[in-house]
């Protein structure tokens, strides 16, 4: 079901980076007051290991949102092997009177047909698995970040018909990968059990670049994620118009208030896309912003807006 | 005891005649398209070539599975269907699944046939795995390599199907089907296109001074001294710099290959139900090679004897080789 | 890879071509031209034993493969097309432009199409230079690897008893080599 720009909501995505809890405290507080995103997601989604760290805080957390307007998801952990880990998944699958994002198989298991959402971990790839997940109690869809726009447009189309919201992620570094073995450890000659959190030193993730000194990934714990940002603030409109009614900004350290304000604006009619995009990169100095896995080509590309509108290549 | 299947990899039809000729219990391979996670160039079976293959495994009393583990894009689900029809018809011992649509649609439509759950779908722990036995009837998983040896005698005793374990060949990294680093360069999905480091995208590039870059997609992965061996430029086996490594460094891990020989008889007595080898992309004579040795063992182990495993361990000699996370969780 | 032809090639011409190596790079041009016949036979019934190969090699039937020896005089041109199969020995001053040249010393080379050897450990090292089109070589390595036997066993056994007492002096020569290594 087609959505206008307008009616599109903008959603923000769990903190991917290891932050302080003084930190997150202050950014979800300011996301709470200013930032017009209706969906705000909660919850360690990469590393089991950081979850004590603001787990106190997630009540308290979510009940500001929520007096400022916002509606709070909370989401499950994307690995789950550890007992610790398995029992956080049960533990959140369980729950009544919240909303929550799936991530992991596991996590299924425990809602055993309940209404859930389903996260951009969990490979909703097309119809028929979405199809699935929908009898199985999906209410809501995120598609995987490298989905090209054909293929979120037919995914869009059948999860209406199955009353299955749909969401994609629109801003932020892509998840490229996840691993059971933790590189930020690595990098400083650790293990992830003796990591001493060393992935709290950077708050968007480790640069990692190629050895003739090109910026290539971002090192996150276990996961590994692009150096550009995904930036398609120039085709919201097509994906709010293919039935994406729901779009995820990634947290990253800057200022996501700005960010969602920039999305808003445009979606709004407000700014045009040149213009939102040209705050964008106000705002994220010095960070190259890509959109090919929309465009269905290599995901560090950058589609230029008329280029895209001729269907690239 | 379990039985101890050794599942073997067939990328080409004589690589599959090598293997049951070899004494594989069973062999896996996949269709000439995106069905599968090796799609590589000149690799794979024609449905043709599968219905002789198939003929031929059965006469050597070797099973076939069908690896139809990638992940369909909307809108394209047709090819793997028809992919699962055409297995169906010519009479595939399993499909090897990983999308959540297509076992779906296997179980519903061709009930008869086994389910097997890929390691694309990453199912590590004893829920996940449950869920997709209780949703789709699968009836052995292959585990992500990144499990040790007592969690998957853990695991084992909380799941209602069989286990299989990767013993041999290339070490991936990353979870598996949930790696985009492929496609972030090229363009070409390893998710829903069935390739990794495509070779379409790989160059070579010798500099002045005799080293040499592996590029992939134009992105440098890796670069060589002159004397030293240069690799395949696959994303997570390349080294880089970071704010604390100003010399390259194996940001992920070095190119190393599985090798869990020693660890045979401990796995058999971990429940693993069946012993599975990579490299559909290798050669014929390594298939030959690796499937032999790992034939002799297995039957050492199931007749009661102390395997003699000089010979598997030889097939690594001299190149790196790791237990990975089987050993220890020190890995991680 | 460049095995197909290299490898045929090689068993037969082998003994000829290292003495000729000798006599240096202006006598390249006649080698070839001696060679021609040979390597028409060779690759004429590699190709009506194998024609499943071809279809393996998909789009790349059409393009031009540089083989490489370079401890020989020449180097091999392979064009795998069906419908105008081209392997034929060129001066390394006249090779055409290729979609994807295979560079290394001969032995190696014969090791990897001789099948005896897992050529993944080989193929990718620095012991081989591989430009142009890498999917193409690829390619033609799956599709050689597809063959039953050895691509080299077959073309020496064209040549009778003589041309399998070539290749068995290859072999033993290339395992005397880094015990067989090649390294």
């Amino acid at each position: 079901m087609a959505v206008t720009g307008m009616q599109a909501e903008l959603t923000l995505g769990p903190i991917p980076f290891h932050w302080s809890r003084e930190e997150k405290r202050d950014f979800y507080a300011r996301i709470a007051d200013e930032a017009p995103v209706a969906t705000v997601y909660l919850g360690e989604v990469i590393c089991s290991k950081r979850a004590p760290f603001f787990e106190t805080e997630i009540p308290e957390t979510a009940e500001r949102l929520e007096r400022g307007g916002k509606r709070v998801v909370l989401s499950s952990l994307a690995e789950v092997m550890l007992t610790r880990e398995r029992k956080a998944t049960a533990d959140l699958a369980d729950m009544d009177g919240v909303e929550i994002e799936i991530n992991n198989a596991a996590g299924l298991l425990a809602r055993a047909g309940r209404p859930h959402r389903v996260g951009p971990f969990m490979n909703a790839y097309n119809e028929d698995a979405i199809a699935w997940l929908a009898r199985g109690g999906a209410t809501h869809v995120c598609l995987p970040a490298e989905l090209p726009g054909e293929a979120i447009a037919v995914a869009a189309r059948a999860a209406a018909a199955l009353g299955v919201e749909v969401e994609y992620q629109v801003f932020g570094r892509a998840p490229l990968a996840v691993s059971a073995r933790c590189y930020h450890a690595r990098a400083h000659g650790r293990t992830k059990d003796n990591c001493q959190f060393v992935c709290e030193e950077d708050a968007d993730g480790m640069p990692l670049a190629t050895r003739d000194g090109r910026p290539f990934l971002r090192v996150n714990g276990i996961q590994t994620l692009s150096e550009s940002y995904v930036c398609l603030v120039g085709e919201a409109g097509a994906l709010a118009k293919a039935g994406v009614g729901h779009l995820r900004l990634m947290p990253q350290a800057v200022d996501m208030v700005g960010v969602a304000r920039a999305f808003r604006d445009c979606l709004d009619g407000r700014k045009d896309p040149a213009e939102a995009e040209a705050e964008l990169v106000g705002l994220c100095p010095g960070t190259r912003f890509s959109n090919g896995f929309y465009h269905g080509v290599a995901g560090y590309r950058k589609i230029a807006a008329d280029a895209a509108a001729m269907a690239d290549r | 005891m379990t039985q101890a299947e050794l599942v073997c990899p067939a990328g080409t039809p004589a690589a599959l005649r090598t293997a049951v000729d070899a004494g594989a219990d069973a062999v896996y391979c996949g269709f000439r398209n995106a069905t599968n996670a090796r799609n590589f160039p000149g690799l794979n079976f024609t449905p043709e070539e599968l219905a002789e293959a198939v003929a031929y495994a059965h006469r050597g009393g070797a099973k076939v599975l069908l690896a139809l583990n990638t992940y369909p894009p909307a809108g394209k689900t047709a090819l793997w269907r028809e992919a699962a029809e055409t297995g169906a018809r010519l009479g595939v011992d399993a499909f090897i699944v990983a999308d959540m649509g297509v076992a779906d649609h296997v179980a519903r439509t061709h009930p008869g046939t086994r389910l097997h759950l890929s390691v694309q779908a990453a199912a590590s722990s004893p829920e996940a795995i449950r869920y997709y036995c209780e949703s789709f009837g699968v009836r052995r998983v292959v585990l992500p390599r990144i499990l040790t040896i007592p969690e998957i005698r853990a695991i084992r005793k909380e799941i209602p199907c069989e286990i299989e374990t990767f013993v041999f060949g290339n070490h991936g990294l990353m979870v598996e089907g949930r790696c985009s680093l492929t496609n972030y360069v090229t363009g070409q999905s390893t998710n829903m296109d069935g390739v990794c480091s495509p070779a379409s995208d790989v160059e070579y590039v010798r500099s002045a001074d005799g080293s040499m870059s592996s590029c992939l997609g134009g992105v440098t992965i890796d670069r060589f001294a002159p004397d030293e061996k240069a690799g395949y430029p696959t994303i997570c086996k390349g080294r880089y710099l970071a704010p604390h490594r100003a010399e390259g460094y194996y940001a992920f891990e070095e190119p190393v290959s599985l090798n869990l020989a020693r660890m045979l008889p401990e796995l058999v007595a971990a429940g693993v139900h069946a012993f599975k080898i990579e490299g559909r992309q290798r050669s014929k004579s390594y298939v030959r090679s690796v499937v032999s040795a790992f034939r002799r063992a297995v039957d050492d182990i199931r007749a009661g004897v102390a395997p003699d495993l000089a010979d598997l361990v030889a097939l690594t000699e001299g190149q790196k080789e790791t237990q990975g996370a089987f050993r220890t969780k020190k890995w991680r | 890879m460049s095995e197909p032809d290299t490898p045929a090639a090689s068993p037969a011409i082998t003994l000829p071509a290292t003495g000729l190596a000798r006599l240096g790079a202006r006598a390249a041009p006649l080698v070839c031209l001696l060679l021609q016949p040979l390597l028409g036979r060779i690759v004429g019934q590699v190709a009506s034993r194998h024609p499943e190969l071809f279809d393996r090699l998909g789009e790349h039937r059409t393009t031009d493969y540089v083989i490489d020896p370079l401890d020989l005089p020449f180097a091999l041109h392979l064009r795998p097309d069906p419908r105008a199969l081209v392997l034929r020995a060129v001066p390394r001053d006249r090779e055409p432009v290729a979609g994807a040249t295979i560079r290394g010393r001969f032995l190696l080379l014969l090791q990897l199409v001789d099948a005896q050897e897992d050529g993944d450990a080989v193929f990718f090292s620095r012991d081989l230079t591989v430009t142009g089109n890498t999917e193409a070589v690829v390619r033609l390595r799956n599709a050689l690897d597809d063959m039953d036997g050895s691509l080299a066993e077959e073309t020496a056994a064209m040549f009778g008893a003589p041309g399998r007492a070539v290749l068995a002096q290859l072999r033993r020569r290339y395992e005397d080599q880094a015990g067989g290594t090649l390294a």
